[in-house]
């Protein structure tokens, strides 16, 4: 596969609170901004507590998903005083990290979440063309935290329209609410190696290609729930509980109704679940995904500073 | 050494209520008190009187821990005794409503058990929760549903602290009795958590069905954990959090803490260690909603309780 060249990474943005209780996220943001830049940093950072309002409630979105806010349509809409708070803060931030002819355009965003599924460290990407993503997923494997790597191929959020590339930084599980200081770190030392990748990257460093697992959305699956009152009526059930990333085969059990009844992976095709149980899904109607693996080669990257954005 | 005569009399406890969403983001109690208003056959007890009921149901709705005000704190005598005003707090008022329901709190009219389902962020597996050392009918229930749960381990958390004991939402019946699993999820419902808290009122309910039979109780001893003190998180001036429990702390609830254990980590690394000069259980460790409520975790110390033989009274 050809080497590629791409421009210099010159900005960069991490966002945190995105959902204003997923806290791994909202801490680190917070620790980042106390540190004042001196100007010798090579990486220029963008730091951002995305939804504030919510993390100073300590509550996803305070009137709706800010993280469903980033569509053509939401972004494009007028918005006016009475509008919801995510759909005004959707255009603010589009116009702080977006629009390619400012100054203040960044080349890569960094959006970070938790979940309460057990997903270990993933990177969320849009695009199985996103190279940098995958490049920077091959550079995490270096990490110390024995957490799995994979990316998702998921349909775009946090997306300004203008940004080169980006991805969301998922870790868990964690409860939503609450820190817990290993995935704190994990979170740290995830956002410090990609720093590092992209340092490197710009000070002319070739990253050789090669292979990276993807795993691509399929498909969501619902609770079953009770025709008329839509109530669930069922748990995931205990041997598919925390087995993100683990192959479901037809006829794994999925759901353990209340009656005591096991229901199993009807599909013709062994999947691999993942987001499984995650809290803020109850109310969108996904009990878990599945998706496909593939392996996607990625060539070797390098800079070149001449090369126009 | 107990005699013939140190048995104790009790009256029957023929009216047994069960609150779930007391806290509308536990999702065990909800969703077990709603499958048994929809069908109640699974707590029908002989002689017994059972009521599955929805404590905070705007809370549940809004899959919150509460509205206005944690209910779980409200059944305090100046809240139950407001007079009935516009702009009450909306817990307030259902503590008012809860009380008449099942109360009054204090009086012989009360409810003679009231079992509260909860579950916790923090890893404190199946745990009962009571408010008094003497109550011998919750003493020998607990040791009752400790011995039919085993080999699976059920806690008893004691919280008898004159400061840090709140007005409870059971707090209304003559029997109160906490049922806290975790870890679990605010929002979230998790298989494991569920059959847990079910099996655990399945074998109170049936100690109940028991007593109220005429079956008499031994005399037994009951562990427990006597809580002790509230530890807050170390705080900035602005009242933010500047650390996060230690990894070594983290979902070791029930486990000893020493003098010179870690006990938190800063986001800049340092490690806070526990100074306390005896050795203490901690729980509650890492509680989401305990945040708001500087807290940590909780430190208790063990006890172990002693229960004469019970039986009902003849009338």
């Amino acid at each position: 596969m050809k080497a590629v060249a791409m421009p210099t990474v010159s900005r960069v943005a991490v966002c945190g609170g995105t959902h204003g209780n997923e806290l791994a996220g909202i801490y680190l943001v917070r620790e980042m901004l106390k540190k004042r830049a001196d100007g010798t940093e090579p990486v220029s950072v963008v730091t951002v507590m995305s939804n504030s309002r919510a993390a100073q409630l300590c509550v996803r979105y305070v009137e709706t998903d800010l993280n469903r806010c980033f569509t053509r349509a939401a972004l494009s809409a007028p918005v006016s005083e009475t509008s919801p708070y995510e759909m005004i803060r959707s255009q603010e931030l589009n116009a702080l990290l977006g629009p390619k002819a400012s100054a203040q355009a960044v080349d890569l965003l960094c959006d970070l979440h938790n979940t309460t599924a057990n997903t270990g460290l993933c990177l969320i990407t849009y695009s199985d063309h996103d190279w940098i993503c995958l490049h920077i997923c091959k550079h995490l494997k270096h990490m110390q935290f024995p957490y799995m790597l994979d990316i998702c191929y998921a349909k775009a959020y946090l997306c300004p329209t203008s940004i080169l590339f980006l991805s969301a930084m998922e870790i868990g599980p964690q409860p939503h609410g609450v820190v817990r200081s290993a995935i704190f770190s994990a979170m740290q030392e995830g956002v410090q190696l990609m720093m590092d990748w992209i340092c490197q990257f710009n000070s002319g460093m070739l990253f050789e290609g090669g292979w990276v697992d993807v795993y691509t959305m399929v498909k969501n699956i619902d609770y079953p729930r009770d025709s008329e009152t839509h109530v669930i009526t069922a748990a995931v059930h205990p041997d598919l509980q925390d087995r993100d990333f683990c192959l479901l085969h037809p006829g794994d059990p999925m759901f353990l109704c209340f009656s005591g009844e096991t229901l199993r992976y009807r599909g013709k095709e062994a999947l691999y679940p993942f987001f499984i149980n995650e809290g803020a899904y109850y109310e969108k109607g996904v009990a878990l995904s599945l998706a496909r693996k593939r392996r996607v080669q990625i060539p070797s990257w390098f800079v070149n500073v001449d090369e126009p954005k | 050494m107990s005699s013939r005569t140190n048995i104790s009399c009790l009256q029957e406890a023929k009216r047994v209520a069960i609150f779930g969403g007391t806290h509308g983001n536990e999702m065990s109690g909800i969703t077990l008190v709603n499958m048994w208003i929809q069908n109640s056959a699974e707590i029908e007890r002989n002689g017994l009187v059972i009521k599955p009921f929805i404590s905070n149901p705007r809370a549940v709705e809004k899959c919150t821990r509460y509205i206005d005000t944690d209910l779980n704190r409200a059944f305090t005598p100046e809240n139950l005794s407001a007079p009935d005003v516009e702009g009450l707090p909306y817990e307030v008022q259902r503590a008012k409503e809860m009380n008449r329901m099942f109360g009054p709190k204090g009086s012989s009219d009360a409810y003679d058990a009231i079992f509260d389902l909860h579950n916790t962020t923090s890893n404190m597996g199946s745990t009962l929760i009571l408010e008094s050392s003497t109550d011998l009918f919750n003493l020998q229930m607990v040791h009752y549903i400790k011995k039919a749960m085993a080999p699976h381990t059920c806690s008893v958390l004691l919280n008898e602290h004159p400061q840090l004991k709140y007005s409870t939402t059971r707090s209304v019946a003559k029997h109160p009795i906490g049922l806290e699993v975790g870890p679990q999820p605010q929002g979230v419902l998790r298989s494991n958590v569920f059959e847990s808290m079910r099996t655990i009122l399945k074998h109170a309910l049936d100690f109940i069905e028991l007593f109220n039979s005429g079956v008499e109780f031994p005399p037994c001893t009951v562990d427990v954990f006597r809580v002790q003190e509230r530890m807050d998180y170390p705080r900035d001036t602005n009242g933010n959090i500047t650390a996060m429990v230690h990894p070594h702390l983290q979902d070791c609830d029930w486990e000893p803490l020493n003098r010179g254990d870690p006990m938190f980590l800063t986001f800049d690394g340092r490690t806070v260690l526990y100074e306390g000069a005896n050795t203490v259980y901690p729980t509650f460790i890492n509680e989401a909603a305990y945040y708001e409520k500087q807290q940590a975790f909780m430190t208790t110390c063990r006890e172990i309780l002693a229960a004469n033989a019970i039986r009902k009274a003849c009338k």
